[in-house]
């Protein structure tokens, strides 16, 4: 399982690196949702199985998505038919793919072998010196609803305030003429 | 069953925190800068997490969600404002907006 963890862990690295050094946008892309798949994994071995679904579907799922329609809609013209084209060669592909079907190997492991009974282990192995009995079991999803809608009530609120003013912010700005020539 | 120490964890992030830093700093696609600070965002979560899980409190775990807002948040406005000078200047380069002074 620990070992699991750190395969996991030098993927996100490999695939961080390859973000910042690709030249196209979207061969970066598919390289950083690979990366937040890896993170995620780190998440859920860290006992924190919400923020690792949280990780999948919001940052992997949906940021990524509306990067790839902004990459989509930056790349109108006559030689998108032909990048098209250059993408289907397996060499673009190839990276990403390879480093994803280590982490669906991982995955497959972690079902077989019964690794995910083992996760609070390792969670509270975390803890090391010093630690105490709180810290021996992942936090689950309800815990963190009764806190975050507790103490921390006024933060959510904020976020959404927050939300609504990107929200307006990103409808205004992205009009397709600039204000003045309307 | 091993250890998954905190420190590592912790290098993890600071890891992923310096190449998201290293992106923004070298590269001048501005689509390209939004993809660094993502990864720094997401660094800084992982951090957060770690700290939560080593003390077994869920407010590591809220912290990250208040990160995911803000990064939502950040990248809607983020992009707008790409498609917007796209739509101007015919360029994602950085310095394609250092016309905005004139």
């Amino acid at each position: 399982m620990s070992a699991l963890v750190y395969l996991s862990a030098a993927i996100a690295v490999i695939a961080t690196v390859l973000v910042v050094t690709r030249a196209n946008a979207v061969h970066a892309l598919l390289y950083l949702i690979v990366s937040l798949l890896a993170v995620a994994v780190v998440f859920y071995a860290l006992g924190a199985p919400f923020a690792a679904a949280l990780e999948v579907i919001i940052y992997a799922g949906a940021i990524m998505v509306l990067f790839v329609f902004v990459v989509m809609m930056l790349n109108l013209g006559a030689e998108a038919a032909v990048q098209e084209r250059r993408w289907l060669n397996p060499g673009i592909w190839i990276g990403p793919a390879l480093l994803s079907a280590v982490l669906v190997g991982e995955l497959l492991y972690m079902l077989v072998s019964g690794g995910f009974a083992a996760v609070p282990a390792v969670a509270g192995a975390i803890v090391g010196t010093g630690g105490t009995a709180t810290g021996l079991a992942p936090i689950e999803p309800r815990q963190v609803g009764i806190v975050l809608f507790g103490p921390y009530l006024l933060a959510v609120e904020l976020g959404s305030m927050l939300l609504l003013a990107g929200l307006v912010g990103a409808y205004h700005l992205g009009r397709e003429q600039p204000p003045e020539q309307r | 069953m091993h250890a998954v120490a905190l420190q590592d964890a912790w290098i993890l992030a600071i890891i992923l925190f310096g190449l998201g830093l290293i992106g923004v700093l070298a590269r001048r696609n501005l689509v390209f800068m939004l993809m660094s600070v993502e990864i720094m965002l997401n660094a800084a979560g992982l951090a957060f997490i770690a700290a939560g899980a080593r003390w077994g409190q869920a407010d590591g775990q809220i912290m990250f969600i208040l990160i995911l807002a803000l990064a939502a948040a950040e990248v809607s406005v983020g992009l707008a404002l790409i498609l917007q000078l796209f739509y101007r200047s015919a360029s994602v380069d950085a310095d394609a907006a250092s016309a905005l002074k004139d």
